[in-house]
């Protein structure tokens, strides 16, 4: 097995956490200069130099999404401005973007956080990755832009959309492994096929894909379209962006990076711990992070800890694929389910395509969904085919959500084309 | 002995007939028999075509749900029980009809149909003597 960085990659446990501990201390001690923290260790009596161990951790607040909002733009700065030498905001579609804040030394620890990722899944210096993040604030862009150039492989900065340029580059350059929103890769899939280029002749093999949830079945579906190895890669921009979490080739969790953060697994309602290997909510504390120390973040990402050792010999614990945010759940009729349930289910079916789209609305007194999806061909010209088709993949969906959803087969290429961050739940419902 | 059809899904959404429809006469392709048959959430068009692979192309293309099949194509008289009698022979032979459509024109009928079994049906036609067009022939009429 080949690693990156060998030593701290297959560190042992005991000497693992030392290290976490050891820098949670490093962390605390920034942390207290930040507006923020000063302010919340004054208040809540929090001695900084009193946590000697990751248990005493759990005793600290959280911080959520709203806490660095309120505190927009620099109330998180545990350096001066002019030690930090990059900032990365997300959109603020819902108020207040956030800001993170980057000094020299936070990049280049970033830079090799992601080149550890890309070195895991199999990449090397003589590979061509092209990248089609966007760039500028969005941290997919140029988190993976330097992960790849300190890996030491030719960069394709090529940026989002346009697909039919993305393909050129891909056979003109000999591409070899795209970062990719799952949803994007299908379709580049789709237009490739379109087009007529088999994926098999070009020299992609690897994709690395995140930013979204997906199942399983949709990797499956996106390897054997582009006969590649998909990777499932997680970031978030409050911990940097990509890289905080990476598939290895055993493609069984992903590694979370410990050295980098402490991870903690809670329930989303009660905020205790929850039982070892049991889903709940994401907590994450930096700890190889100068400028914006983050201690106890929320990250609304729902996963669970796998249990054991992986074959790989690292010794960094495994997350469980995504199962959805604790903000993209949906609760209809009492029942709590996520898009990414739906999606296993349907992509088992190879008459259907990738593209689908929920809807949840008031009929009547009572709250329905609706799920549309796209055939992928029209297979057959026999109606009864189809019906059968569409009860069968509903019955799958009543076994798996227990309720019994709308199913509406549509024609290719009806739904809306996602492009960007799939979007695929719609909530008409009326409050009665 | 059997000539291709178009099958099309169509969502139960207005102007999508008609978007389907401008996207053939672009292409200057010729609707010589056309059947929609439609469920509450969609219907399924079929059409036999002047130039049918050059039809699939353009609405594969064009990124429309599409079909390639077969239908048979049977000549038969206009007149009070053709229908029935070119369709009982079908019957004593234990073939089921799927679907058919049909134009008359003339002292003449076509009819497009779709067979449980096609070799049995080809044996059908062969020994009643049944006049089945090819391709080529129903583009001349």
């Amino acid at each position: 097995m080949e690693y990156w960085k060998e030593e701290i990659e297959t560190l042992s446990r005991p000497a693992l956490e030392q290290l976490q501990v050891r820098r949670l201390q490093e962390t605390l001690a920034r942390a207290s200069h930040s507006p923020f923290y000063k302010r919340m260790f004054a208040k809540k009596g929090i001695d900084a130099g009193s946590v000697r161990s990751l248990d005493d951790l759990k005793t600290l607040p959280f911080t959520t999404k709203d806490d660095l909002r309120n505190n927009y733009p620099y109330g998180f700065a545990a350096i001066p401005l002019k030690d930090c030498v990059r900032l990365h905001s997300s959109s603020g579609t819902t108020g207040n973007p956030t800001v993170v804040l980057h000094s020299r030394r936070d990049i280049d620890e970033w830079a090799e956080q992601v080149a550890r990722c890309m070195y895991m899944v199999g990449l090397r210096d003589t590979d061509v990755f092209q990248n089609t993040s966007g760039y500028g604030m969005f941290t997919g862009g140029l988190g993976f832009q330097y992960g790849a150039e300190r890996l030491g492989a030719l960069t394709v900065p090529a940026a989002a959309g346009n697909t039919k340029r993305q393909i050129k580059f891909i056979k003109d350059f000999g591409t070899t492994c795209l970062h990719i929103i799952p949803s994007y890769a299908m379709r580049l899939a789709e237009v490739m096929h379109e087009e007529g280029i088999d994926s098999h002749e070009t020299r992609l093999r690897v994709l690395c894909i995140g930013a979204e949830p997906h199942s399983e079945e949709q990797r499956r579906r996106i390897e054997q379209m582009l006969g590649v190895k998909a990777y499932n890669c997680f970031g978030m921009s409050e911990m940097n962006g990509p890289g905080v979490a990476f598939e290895c080739t055993e493609q069984n969790g992903l590694h979370i990076w410990e050295d980098y953060v402490v991870a903690e697994i809670v329930d989303p309602h009660t905020l205790e711990p929850v039982v070892d290997g049991e889903v709940g909510e994401l907590v994450l504390t930096t700890i190889n992070r100068e400028a914006m120390p983050l201690l106890r973040y929320r990250t609304r990402d729902l996963t669970r800890f796998l249990p054991g050792s992986c074959p790989c010999g690292r010794t960094h614990r495994r997350l469980s694929r995504f199962q959805g945010r604790s903000d993209d759940m949906i609760i209809l009729k009492g029942v709590n389910l996520f898009p990414v349930q739906i999606e296993t289910i349907l992509m088992q079916f190879p008459e259907l395509g990738g593209n689908y789209f929920i809807t949840l609305e008031t009929v009547g007194a009572s709250d329905e969904m609706l799920v549309e999806v796209e055939l992928s061909e029209l297979f057959t010209d026999d109606y009864s085919v189809l019906q059968a088709l569409a009860r069968d993949v509903s019955r799958r969906l009543r076994d798996e959500l227990l309720l019994t959803p709308r199913l509406k087969l549509v024609a290719r290429g009806s739904l809306p084309v996602q492009e960007g961050k799939a979007v695929r739940v719609k909530d008409l419902r009326k409050i009665i | 002995m059997t000539v291709n059809q178009i099958s099309i899904f169509l969502e139960n959404k207005y102007g999508k007939l008609g978007e389907v429809l401008t996207l053939l006469a672009q292409e200057e392709i010729r609707i010589i028999a056309a059947s929609i048959s439609d469920t509450s959430e969609f219907g399924i068009m079929r059409i036999i075509v002047s130039d049918p692979l050059k039809a699939y192309a353009i609405l594969k293309r064009e990124n429309v749900s599409v079909n390639l099949s077969e239908v048979l194509a049977i000549v038969t008289g206009s007149c009070a029980g053709s229908f029935a009698d070119s369709i009982s022979f079908f019957t004593r032979a234990g073939i089921s009809i799927e679907y058919m459509y049909c134009f008359s024109a003339g002292g003449k009928s076509i009819l497009f149909l779709r067979a449980s079994n096609y070799e049995a049906a080809r044996e059908v036609i062969r020994r009643n003597n049944l006049e089945c067009l090819s391709e080529s022939a129903l583009l001349s009429l």
